[in-house]
């Protein structure tokens, strides 16, 4: 998952968003838009749109557009012909020109590529979404208790509802925060949660992404590409508004600092990031400087920036940089991106940071598996979104199985992203099977297995017609004064025929998220176009 | 501001200055070799020589062949000068600080940078066409109105704050630098020997020179007749031309010293100036004594070596002073 080879720090955000290393080849770029729409005279409409026995996000098993759906159906099949090809190239040509790009380091090239965009947006009835938002609210709750309780007094170790050595060995505990409390007691600030549903219609949890989740920016971005495309569709939709997001971060963001008035910067590992874009956007949005760790220095345990008019004191970073990368002094020495003495810095309660140092270790896939009991055991209260079934090898009983079922279960080892380190059994050979077999039993505490899930899908704009495409969801849930969920979130769509895999490493792209307003008030009737 | 993050800004607008500048330096090389098909002169060669790459030029090119030319100058990637390098570091300067200059700089720029590189396309496949692009009927004009819509969207869409004036330094010292090499180049070209000088000159070539500076109808209307003093005068000493040597530095003067002031306008007369400001107060003094007969004495040449050397040492002092900021 993070990688460093000498003089080249390579680089991956701790999210499985874009998973892509970064590189030193920024004179050769070459630009590549994958074209998926065709010419004219296509059908782009719904009249022969099969849902194929699985979960659909926009009709019901009858072929009925779902509540909520129903005015988006009709007025694209009202469309004349071509005009939906015609749109979409329209915002591929847009992303383009607006330079939202990912850089692609395994091609030598330093190829950059759009991440594709779907113009038929996934739509959440507001009721099921109200499920949703309660269900990531508790958790996020439940999550940021246990990060407080593992670095402090333990107790849910000490009450045995979380094995101890399973702690001892997750990479992603720092023994440097044991003790901590951060300011506001806030540890996770900033959480993506990736959600799937089920062939059973339920909304399940896949992950949670505690340490710096990206993807963001593309919802805005996705929204304000929607708006300009389909702007009485949108309006007849009733669709609840995501454009606050960037001032919501701005307050939680503040709440953290002790004073009136904080300088708060967004820390970049820098512009050959694959998720540079949304550093850039997000301090632009929030109308605060973005800096690079060089551009910062700590002198007597306070963190300074280097400005035109000399050094200026930093309260508040909001950083895109991993644990690991943050602080040469205090985590890995090869850093380059780092900042050394910032965690000193922290430690004295001179600057805060989001997330806070150590939160990674609620992000460990093995930990995962017991979040449910998380929240029993800090809330009293029973899970309203529940995990996905989850087989932890450590567990001798739960290994066998594994074991015995390769080929019909997803392994994933705890602390990889991106859809890399990972069995996907029904399309794995007998080799993989062999090969995950053998890292199973060499390391049990590193992998834990899931059942193949069949994700519901999402009508999507091929060449010659709408096809169903499999999608997840990631909503971006902020902890500052309460906790707040961004209505909507990433929906990411498997682009390629039967694909399981939706990050955009992999062939996936994104599609807006329109969660329906309950009342009419939830509707910002001014709200503004980026 | 940030001093990354002003430095950035600095070399975005140079870098934008810089392709422009070869551009135009490309644009008026052609039409001097349109006019004189048959001479024995090549005109393409000092191009390259008044880079001071001459090395690695022929390490890839036997000939100075205008093919050859104007494909390192325009398209070499390896070459760091070329216009797609400049624009290169320009667009990624520009990516480093998205948030800090207007999305109408950035988007504009993205654009401008993949005109080129298709440009490029066009020129592999028929090296004649080059010359034709898009709707412009050269590649060089095109490229010299990009640069000047980047300018004027700088100029319209940023407040003028530290940032602007950055950018506004960086461009008006690049200009600055430019404006006296293609003087430079074509001087000795154009002056067979120096009884010319004082002279009527051959009005065709002077104008072609003049042009590739936007410069024929304001001289037109100060001074009618061209003679190499006042050439040399509106090029170099004019105040009001705005690519003019001098015009360039007072204005870079004013912007440096609205950055010693954080960006407020204010006299500054009365606050102590800094090392930066005052290696380019003294620049513009010198420059402010001079007259052409005196520059045509010391050398045409020798005069612009100083100046490169002096704009040099301002922009060392820029950077100790603003950029360089450190315990």
């Amino acid at each position: 998952m993070r990688v460093c080879y000498p003089g080249q720090p390579e680089w991956y955000v701790g999210t499985d968003m874009v998973r892509v290393p970064e590189g030193s080849a920024p004179f050769r770029s070459r630009i590549s838009i994958t074209r998926r729409v065709g010419g004219c005279c296509l059908n782009h409409q719904f009249q022969n749109y099969q849902t194929e026995g699985f979960y659909d996000e926009l009709f019901d098993e009858k072929g009925k557009p779902r509540v909520g759906a129903k005015t988006l159906v009709e007025m694209i099949n009202a469309l004349p012909p071509g005009e939906l090809s015609r749109r979409q190239k329209a915002i591929d040509q847009a992303l383009l020109k607006m330079g939202i790009t990912f850089n692609v380091y395994s091609d030598q090239q330093g190829t950059e590529k759009i991440f594709p965009f779907d113009i038929v947006p996934r739509i959440v009835e507001s009721m099921q979404w109200g499920h949703i938002e309660a269900g990531l609210k508790q958790r996020i709750k439940a999550l940021n208790a246990f990060i407080q309780d593992v670095y402090n007094q333990q107790n849910i170790i000490k009450d045995g509802i979380v094995p101890r050595e399973l702690l001892q060995e997750a990479k992603s505990f720092r023994p440097q925060c044991v003790g901590l409390t951060p300011p506001q007691g806030i540890w996770c600030h900033i959480t993506g949660t990736d959600l799937v549903r089920g062939g059973d219609g339920a909304i399940y949890v896949l992950e949670d992404n505690l340490r710096c989740p990206s993807g963001v920016s593309y919802v805005l971005q996705n929204r304000m590409l929607m708006k300009r495309s389909f702007p009485k569709i949108f309006s007849a939709s009733k669709v609840r508004p995501v454009i606050d997001y960037p001032s919501r971060l701005y307050e939680t963001l503040v709440h953290l600092a002790n004073k009136e008035q904080p300088t708060v910067v967004v820390l970049t590992p820098g512009s050959y990031n694959s998720a540079y874009y949304e550093h850039s956007f997000l301090a632009q949005q929030m109308g605060v400087q973005l800096v690079e760790g060089r551009d910062l220095v700590v002198t007597e345990k306070r963190v300074f920036m280097r400005t035109t008019n000399g050094l200026e004191q930093v309260d508040v970073i909001y950083r895109r940089i991993d644990d690991d990368f943050m602080d040469p002094l205090a985590f890995r020495k090869d850093s380059m991106l780092g900042v050394p003495g910032l965690m000193s810095a922290y430690l004295a309660g001179n600057v805060a940071l989001a997330n806070a140092p150590g939160t990674g270790v609620a992000d460990d896939k093995v930990i995962y598996a017991f979040v449910p009991d998380m929240i029993r055991y800090y809330l009293t209260e029973e899970p309203i979104l529940p995990n996905v079934p989850t087989y932890v090898c450590q567990r001798p009983d739960d290994r066998a199985y594994v074991l015995a079922n390769l080929p019909e279960l997803v392994v994933k080892a705890a602390n990889e992203a991106g859809g890399y380190g990972m069995l996907i059994g029904p399309a794995s050979t007998k080799d993989e099977q062999a090969e995950f077999a053998r890292r199973i039993q060499a390391d049990p505490r590193n992998y834990i297995a899931q059942p193949t899930l069949s994700l519901s899908r999402v009508p999507t704009i091929l060449e010659d017609g709408i096809e169903g495409r499999h999608v997840d969801l990631r909503p971006y849930i902020l902890y500052g004064k309460s906790i707040w969920v961004l209505p909507g979130g990433l929906t990411r769509v498997a682009l390629r025929k039967g694909s399981l895999v939706v990050n955009s490493s992999q062939g996936g792209g994104s599609k807006d998220t329109w969660v329906v307003a309950a009342v009419p008030g939830q509707v910002a009737s001014t709200e503004e176009t980026l | 501001m940030l001093s990354r993050v002003a430095d950035s800004i600095y070399w975005m607008a140079r870098y934008i200055e810089r392709a422009e500048n070869l551009a135009r330096f490309i644009d008026v090389t052609q039409y001097f070799s349109l006019d004189q098909p048959n001479d024995s002169i090549n005109h393409w060669k000092p191009l390259i020589q008044v880079t001071g790459d001459d090395a690695a030029f022929l390490k890839r090119h036997d000939t100075y062949s205008p093919e050859a030319v104007v494909h390192f100058l325009t398209f070499d990637r390896e070459y760091p000068h070329s216009i797609l390098a400049s624009l290169t570091a320009a667009r990624e300067n520009a990516r480093s600080v998205r948030e800090a200059i207007s999305s109408e700089v950035w988007e504009h720029l993205n654009d401008f940078y993949h005109g080129v590189r298709n440009a490029e396309q066009t020129f592999q496949d028929d090296v004649r066409a080059f010359a034709r692009y898009g709707t412009a009927d050269n590649l060089f004009d095109w490229i010299k109105r990009n640069s000047l819509i980047s300018a004027g969207l700088i100029d319209s869409t940023m407040s003028r704050g530290i940032g602007w004036h950055f950018a506004n330094l960086g461009r008006l010292l690049e200009r600055a630098d430019k404006t006296s090499r293609i003087l430079d180049v074509k001087y000795f070209t154009l002056l067979p020997s120096l009884e010319h000088v004082g002279t009527t000159l051959d009005d065709l070539q002077w104008s072609e020179l003049l042009r590739s500076v936007s410069a024929f109808e304001m001289y037109r209307k100060q001074y009618q007749t061209i003679t190499v003093p006042r050439v040399i005068q509106f090029l170099v000493l004019d105040e009001t031309f705005p690519r003019a040597v001098r015009y360039c530095l007072d204005e870079a003067l004013s912007s440096l010293r609205a950055i010693s002031n954080r960006g407020r306008k204010r006299p500054t007369d009365d606050l102590p100036r800094n090392s930066a400001e005052e290696e380019l107060t003294l620049l513009c003094e010198e420059i402010a004594s001079l007259d052409a007969t005196t520059i045509i004495q010391r050398g045409m040449h020798q005069f612009v070596d100083h100046l490169q050397r002096r704009l040099n040492d301002v922009g060392d002092r820029v950077y100790t002073q603003f950029l360089l900021i450190g315990p």
